[in-house]
């Protein structure tokens, strides 16, 4: 099943976003966050975004998700240009897409307990009847690993991982097409890396979701990605399978990211420098 | 290559500048059950070498960090064991003798460099502070030192980033700022906990490569705390693996990492996206995971506290706690596979 | 260097507004000084009107406004019915009266809630910080009008302290070393009046700023580089604390010339405060108008000190935004 082959589920157009910095008695500058970015997501499928800080990743996840509107270019989903709607639109789109973050502590209320965080997105949406509304909260929870006796758990008690598992079913609960997952692993232990991974992985196949995951760990976008995207500087540089992008980097950035990666360093200290 | 220096001598050519034996410490909770977080833990640092600590989040690795220095919170108590600094015992210090010691003779980096320094002080005047508090030098040679220290940690931007103050500073920058106070005065140990944590890779690669400078210019001997054991490759000489407050497994970093002996280590270093996995993993598939969850501090149990996760356990494994055994190369784990 | 020219225009801006709102006030209330003769029969109505008329009080509000003003940029502030002087000068010499008091009274109480503030900061929860904040809290309790009182009750039953006035009748006669005890004599009630009433909640402030700073990182971090405990309470917390307390102190000095009015009132001392309610009594627009414009002034004045100083102690306020 070839990507090509597919319409894109997210289409990217030439997007750029400017933030003026103003100053009295003066024009100011501008920062240009994103630089006439392109890519397209297939359906299903992962697409890594790499980058540095500063590179313009999170700028475009929150463009995406229509936390931002961007100054320029279309963004093509759900056959309509998102970039261009009004609010009330907007709303309509966002929960289609979802976020999530790279700090768990700060992106849950910790005062709320599990049950409430996932279904405070069914209950403002009004879509389902107080029970159903429990029930759908249980089984998303437990979907995403976490126990029934954890549902009544303030989330200010759970782990790193745990937290993002929580937050991972938040947003599953508005059965969005696809998910952003803006450093979602970046703050996490090896061991807890690996396991919210795996969930990932196993979400993506039953949820039929797909991935726009953004890191700057290469090693592991290209564990898990079809494609990877590299960006610098608010454009995108290079982009391709991760086998050609580790093997024959083409872009300076990406070579840099290459052997910049803790990874590399221990390849080559294993192959004996 | 630095490691191969230690493989070969054997104990005793080096001196030791930390030596830390069957290491207690427990946090009181409000009802004055004590849990521990280091339980019995052993190990030394040589002078001027590296060891890496390896730990997830509950490992204890902070406290451990804490412990060294003495400054845990309130309600932290080192129950048991000894600690010594060059030959002096840290356990017995009095007030005075600690607060020559730290910032001095051993240097701590324990926080984030965004929050770790003053936010309305000068860079230069916040290392200034550090060298003011110990060295009793006269106004002028106290800045030549600041000087120096600046330059040897900025060598390009010097004069910019000493009148700068943190909010204006890059990440990598400010961890550096933290690295010039930690050495300024000379010590002989730095303890950096997570100092790479919130920076990318570029910066990451870059920081570590200030630590393997301080070290072979000012033949500081440093641990190294950290979740990420990619980072430790080809920084650290020794690596302490630490789990559940214990020490699972410590020894060359080589052998550690490659030649695992302890389950967890295995495991952990098995989670590890490839190319670096010791198993033949394929893309886009699951990695190996160390089943079950993070040990738990308030749970007092008889047996190995990694057995409920171990792969290889046996029925001793629940009974008794394994001690540790030394093997070839000085490398000691803590595991019944290994013998007694 | 553009923020301070702001904030100058700001607090000009101010200063005109509040000249206008003053005088409007002042001239709407009803009647005014000569109403008073009203009711002494023995004085003609035309002679009240050609009075009147003399102190141009039958001209129109807007005309009299900028008569004023022309006369107050050139120095002259007007002239008082009451004193029969210009009222200038009557300002001056008990402006300068209220800020012996008022000065000392700030310098004291900043001078003791910074360390007990600290103190008790450092120590909270803990012994001295109970008996600080106790303290404290029973001074807040008292009513600054009940302590004037109980403070001139207790001057007058002992005799250990004159009840009011700034200094004794002989005061110019008295040598050197005795007029300065004669004044400090003279000041000590007053004084305490205000340092128990001001301690309290700047205490409780500085209480809260300090507590705040000891638990931030920063502060870990200094403690592990060995950085002696009296360096790190009033090196490293205090500064970084500094930004509400700079605040209240804006607010200390803006309150020099008006906030000791009702002491002064009690007490006797022979400040603004009891000039000002005197002259509202009897209407003496112009010695009114002068004296609130003149508090005012100070007001102002110390918020403007308060951001300048705010300015320069916190680099982030004026940080560029320009990434690295």
């Amino acid at each position: 099943m070839s990507s090509e082959c597919m319409q894109p589920l997210i289409r990217v157009e030439s997007v750029s976003k400017y933030y003026r910095h103003r100053r009295i008695l003066s024009s100011g500058h501008i920062v240009h966050a994103l630089n006439g970015v392109s890519l397209s997501v297939a359906p299903r499928s992962t697409l890594a975004l790499v980058g540095e800080s500063g590179s313009g990743k999170s700028t475009l996840a929150l463009c995406l998700a229509c936390l931002e509107r961007p100054s320029s270019g279309t963004i093509w989903f759900g056959g309509r240009d998102i970039a261009a709607l009004d609010e009330k639109q907007m709303r309509a789109v966002r929960p289609q897409v979802q976020l999530i973050f790279q700090d768990p502590a700060s992106s849950l209320n910790p005062r709320f307990t599990a049950l409430e965080i996932v279904t405070e997105p069914l209950v403002l949406q009004r879509r389902w009847k107080g029970r159903q509304t429990r029930e759908r909260g249980f089984a998303l929870l437990e979907r995403v690993g976490l126990s029934a006796e954890m549902a009544s758990r303030r989330a200010g008690e759970f782990s790193g991982g745990q937290k993002q598992r929580l937050a991972i079913a938040r947003a599953l609960s508005l059965e969005p097409k696809i998910l952003i997952l803006d450093e979602a692993l970046s703050a996490l232990d090896c061991s807890a890396q690996a396991r919210i991974t795996n969930l990932l992985l196993e979400l993506q196949s039953s949820f039929a979701l797909t991935y726009l995951f953004i890191t700057h760990d290469l090693a592991m976008a290209a564990h898990i990605a079809d494609e990877i995207a590299v960006m610098n500087r608010g454009r995108i540089v290079e982009q391709g399978v991760p086998q050609k992008l580790l093997d024959s980097p083409e872009h300076e950035a990406t070579r840099c990211l290459v052997t910049a990666t803790p990874q590399s360093i221990m390849t080559s200290r294993i192959s004996g420098a | 290559m630095a490691t191969s220096r230690h493989f070969s001598m054997r104990t005793g050519d080096f001196e030791a500048v930390l030596e830390v034996r069957n290491l207690h410490v427990a946090y009181l909770s409000r009802a004055s059950v004590p849990s521990s977080v280091i339980v019995d833990v052993s190990f030394d640092v040589r002078s001027g070498e590296i060891v890496g600590v390896l730990g997830e989040s509950g490992s204890g690795k902070t406290t451990l960090a804490a412990s060294l220095l003495r400054l845990l919170p309130s309600n932290g108590k080192i129950q048991h064991g000894s600690i010594t600094f060059q030959g002096q015992d840290v356990l017995q210090a009095e007030p005075r003798e600690l607060e020559s010691l730290r910032g001095k003779r051993i240097a701590l980096i324990n926080q984030e460099p965004s929050v770790a320094l003053h936010p309305t002080m000068r860079v230069s005047d916040q290392v200034d502070e550090v060298l003011a508090a110990h060295e009793h030098l006269s106004r002028k040679a106290r800045r030549e030192r600041l000087q120096k220290v600046l330059a040897a940690l900025f060598p390009t931007e010097t004069e910019r980033i000493s009148s700068s103050y943190p909010h204006q500073l890059s990440g990598g920058q400010r961890q550096r700022v933290l690295i010039a106070q930690a050495i300024a005065c000379g010590p002989s140990l730095l303890i950096a906990d997570e100092p790479t944590a919130s920076l990318d890779p570029a910066t990451q690669r870059e920081i570590l490569s200030v630590f393997e400078n301080v070290r072979r210019r000012f033949g500081v001997a440093i641990i190294f705390i950290t979740h990420n054991p990619s980072l430790l490759a080809g920084l650290a000489d020794r690596i302490l693996v630490l789990y559940a407050g214990r020490v699972a497994e410590f020894g060359p970093a080589e052998n550690v990492l490659f030649h695992s002996l302890h389950p967890y280590t295995r495991a952990l270093l098995a989670c590890l996206p490839p190319p670096y996995g010791t198993s033949a993993v394929n893309r886009k598939t699951k990695l190996p995971v160390i089943a079950g969850a993070s040990p738990n501090v308030d749970f007092l149990t008889l047996g190995c506290r990694f057995e409920p996760r171990c792969e290889d356990r046996f029925e001793r494994c629940r009974t008794s706690e394994p001690v540790a055994v030394s093997l070839a190369n000085e490398h000691g784990v803590s595991c019944f596979k290994f013998g007694r | 260097m553009r923020f301070i020219l702001r904030r100058l225009a700001h607090a000009a801006f101010l200063m005109f507004g509040a000249s206008i709102l003053t005088f409007l006030f002042a001239s709407l209330a009803p009647g005014d000084y000569f109403d008073e003769m009203r009711l002494n029969t023995q004085i003609a109505p035309e002679t009240i009107l050609a009075l009147r008329a003399q102190y141009q009080l039958d001209r129109p509000l807007p005309e009299r406004y900028l008569r004023w003003i022309d006369s107050v940029i050139h120095g002259d502030l007007g002239y008082s019915f009451s004193y029969n002087s210009p009222v200038k000068p009557l300002l001056l010499v008990r402006a300068r009266n209220t800020f012996f008091l008022t000065l000392t009274a700030t310098l004291l109480t900043w001078g003791l809630a910074l360390p007990l503030g600290v103190r008790s900061a450092e120590y909270l929860g803990r012994l001295p910080d109970s008996l600080i904040s106790w303290t404290m809290a029973a001074l807040l309790v008292i009513p600054e009008l009940a302590l004037a009182l109980g403070l001139l009750l207790f001057a007058a039953r002992s005799r250990w302290f004159p009840t009011g006035e700034m200094v004794s009748v002989d005061f110019s006669s008295l040598s050197p070393v005795h007029k300065l005890q004669d004044l400090v004599l003279h000041m000590t009630l007053p004084l305490l009046a205000l340092v128990l009433t001001a301690l309290p909640l700047l205490v409780r402030h500085v209480r809260a700023a300090i507590a705040d700073v000891l638990e931030a990182p920063f502060m870990l971090a200094a403690r592990g580089h060995g950085i002696p405990r009296h360096r790190l309470l009033y090196r490293y917390a205090l500064p970084a604390a500094a930004n509400p307390l700079i605040s209240l102190f804006g607010f200390s000095i803006g309150a020099l010339l008006s906030g000791s009015l009702l002491v002064e009132v009690v007490m006797g001392w022979p400040g603004l405060g009891p000039l000002l309610v005197e002259a509202i009594l009897s209407r003496d627009l112009y010695l009114v108008i002068g004296g609130v414009l003149l508090s005012t002034l100070f007001l102002v004045i110390g918020n403007l000190i308060a951001d300048l100083l705010l300015y320069w102690a916190d680099p982030r306020i004026h940080a560029d935004l320009v990434a690295k």
